[in-house]
């Protein structure tokens, strides 16, 4: 669904003509729920490193595009690496170290 | 958790349903980012894979049995009810459930109302007494069409109201989480308290649905 | 009435609400200000949060369902102005 009007943010869709709502559900998958533990425990107060907001304007910053391909836990792990980032208890550099790690890992698994 | 006794399993509300297809065999691009960003959050000493493990736990032991025993809690005491009314979060405390921060809004259908919730700017929910939400909770349709059509989005969920209940839709744009109260089904006046909550569904509680008939 | 206003950035007023008018249904207390959280400042000081209700047919020149319908929305007090008479 486009949104024409260039006032009104893509996330915010309430009363947007849309079409009939599918019951569907999934099981979250465990990496999906690491996700959801990772914003509980970064926003927990004894850490502070992250805000509900903050996780929030990273995903609305997503183009529509983005927005609507990308699945719910692909948006919060998108958004918590960023606010992580611009908050620099990450750098890009151990990051695109750590996922090429990962990555070397996970083919010599096979 | 210092209520670990309200987390057993509890089959009437727990639903199980296949995860989405090759998401924990396949290392796409976001679940690489996810293990980059946990494993980097464990080097650094931010946090521990304990941490994570057990915030996982927590969130998988919530599910609407937690909420269902509130709701049958106020059907059968209608002190606990105003109790529960005018403040949420502290009525969920009062029976042992953990809400954590959450500014909990207990609202209730009535003959004459029906409320249902929503959150149209990201999916907020009461995730501590539901668990986390269903797809088609957070999905565009749902939160683009509840707000402007209420009573047709009902009634694709099967839920007709009828013309002389208003409904009173409840956008979550902020700090306060809501969970519906349905109403108590009618023959069910001896019933005891573990039974009541048998029938308080998950979607009664976000008010797509009504409770399940005795 | 909710100010009709169309800033850049991160609020939590919904588009459909802005420029409605409604009644407070209670203030929900004081919080931190998330168009300050979510660019990590503190919030503070902490804003009133009120829930406005709003007839669905102010909202939505079309509404198709009942006139007694409403829908309620919760709004930091910087996007409320006061008016002169109740509805």
């Amino acid at each position: 669904m486009t949104n024409p009007d260039p006032l009104r943010a893509h996330h915010d869709m309430g009363g947007l003509p849309a079409g009939a709502v599918e019951p569907t559900e999934h099981d979250y998958a465990l990496w999906e729920k690491r996700v959801d533990a990772l914003m509980v425990l970064l926003g927990h107060k004894d850490r502070r490193l992250i805000t509900v907001d903050e996780l929030r304007r990273n995903i609305e910053s997503l183009g529509p595009e983005a927005y609507d391909k990308m699945s719910y836990y692909e948006r919060w792990i998108y958004a918590i690496t960023q606010v992580l980032l611009q908050r620099g208890v990450i750098t890009v550099d151990e990051l695109g170290r750590k996922i090429e790690a990962i990555r070397a890992r996970e083919t010599q698994r096979g | 958790m210092s209520h670990d006794h309200d987390h057993t399993e509890d089959h009437a509300h727990v639903h199980r349903y296949p995860p989405r297809p090759d998401q924990d065999d396949t290392l796409t691009y976001y679940r690489a980012m996810e293990a980059a960003v946990r494993e980097l959050l464990i080097d650094k000493g931010v946090l521990t894979a304990e941490d994570v493990r057990r915030q996982v736990e927590n969130m998988d032991g919530r599910n609407a049995g937690l909420g269902a025993k509130m709701v049958a809690r106020a059907w059968i005491d209608s002190a606990y009810k105003q109790r529960m009314l005018a403040n949420g979060s502290e009525a969920a405390e009062e029976i042992g459930l953990d809400v954590g921060p959450l500014k909990l809004v207990v609202v209730e259908n009535t003959p004459t109302v029906h409320n249902v919730i929503v959150c149209t700017l990201c999916s907020c929910y009461p995730r501590m007494l539901l668990g986390l939400p269903p797809d088609w909770y957070k999905s565009r349709n749902y939160r683009s069409r509840v707000v402007r059509e209420p009573r047709a989005v009902l009634a694709e969920f099967g839920t007709v109201i009828p013309d002389d209940v208003l409904i009173r839709v409840h956008d979550s744009t902020a700090d306060m989480r809501y969970l519906v109260a349905p109403r108590r089904p009618q023959g069910t006046e001896n019933w005891g308290e573990a039974e009541l909550a048998r029938l308080v569904t998950r979607d009664s509680m976000i008010g797509v649905a009504l409770a399940d008939p005795a | 009435m909710v100010r009709e206003a169309y800033p850049i950035g991160h609020v939590r007023t919904p588009y459909y609400i802005r420029g409605k008018h409604g009644v407070i249904e209670r203030l929900c207390g004081a919080f931190p200000n998330p168009e300050e959280l979510a660019y990590a400042r503190s919030g503070q000081p902490a804003q009133p949060l009120y829930r406005v209700r709003f007839l669905q047919r102010d909202v939505w020149p079309d509404y198709a369902g009942q006139p007694l319908d409403v829908v309620e929305v919760e709004i930091y007090q910087h996007w409320l102005e006061a008016e002169e008479h109740a509805r």
